[in-house]
């Protein structure tokens, strides 16, 4: 699934760590979530909708592939 | 969060090692320690058995401090452990069955499998995600 969570990150002057930290899961995981090889739970994504501040589909864009 | 994961890693060390220990024990116990007597080897299975568990449960702990991502590796590379063990298991021992193989099927080779072959699909895993 693509995502702007590295731009929105970077726009909130977070390192992945700190993202990391505030959202309780490793960086490696902020990593692959950021190269879209891994797509976040349901709370994690709520977690960084928060964090944020914007609706998880504004920044998690789902591609039907029907 | 790392700190206690790595607090929970040690414990899963200890009664791995305390839990290869004991079966060391009840292995070569009975032959060069107290010669075959009965009750020292039922004592000495029963607490290798008591360790393994207290072993699963240590790795149960850990588990449920690894994140999302880190949860997802490790199922998918137990999940092909599995798939894996009881295909070439069967395999394996047919191979004695019937036997074209010239030893018997041991459970050693087996558990080495499974040892080889979870690290190797969690390393590839690994690579995968990260």
């Amino acid at each position: 699934m693509k995502n702007k969570v590295r731009e929105l990150r970077k726009l909130k002057g977070l390192t992945q760590e700190q993202l990391a930290e505030v959202i309780g899961v490793s960086r490696q995981t902020i990593n692959a979530i950021e190269k879209e090889k891994f797509d976040p739970s349901l709370p994690t994504a709520f977690k960084m909708a928060q964090l944020f501040d914007r609706s998880i589909e504004e920044f998690f864009l789902f591609e039907s592939h029907e | 969060m790392k700190k206690e994961q790595q607090h929970h890693l040690k414990v899963l060390a200890l009664w791995t090692w305390t839990w290869v220990g004991t079966m060391a024990l009840a292995t070569f116990g009975p032959k060069f320690i107290w010669d075959g007597q009965t009750a020292l080897t039922s004592l000495a299975i029963f607490i290798n058995l008591l360790n393994g568990v207290l072993m699963i449960s240590a790795n149960r702990k850990l588990f449920n401090f690894y994140d999302e991502l880190e949860r997802k590796i490790h199922l998918e590379s137990l999940a092909l452990t599995l798939g894996l063990t009881v295909v070439v298991g069967l395999s394996y021992s047919l191979l004695d069955q019937t036997n074209l193989i010239s030893f018997d099927a041991e459970i050693g080779v087996l558990v080495l499998f499974v040892g080889v072959t979870e690290r190797i699909t969690f390393f590839i895993n690994r690579k995968r995600y990260l």
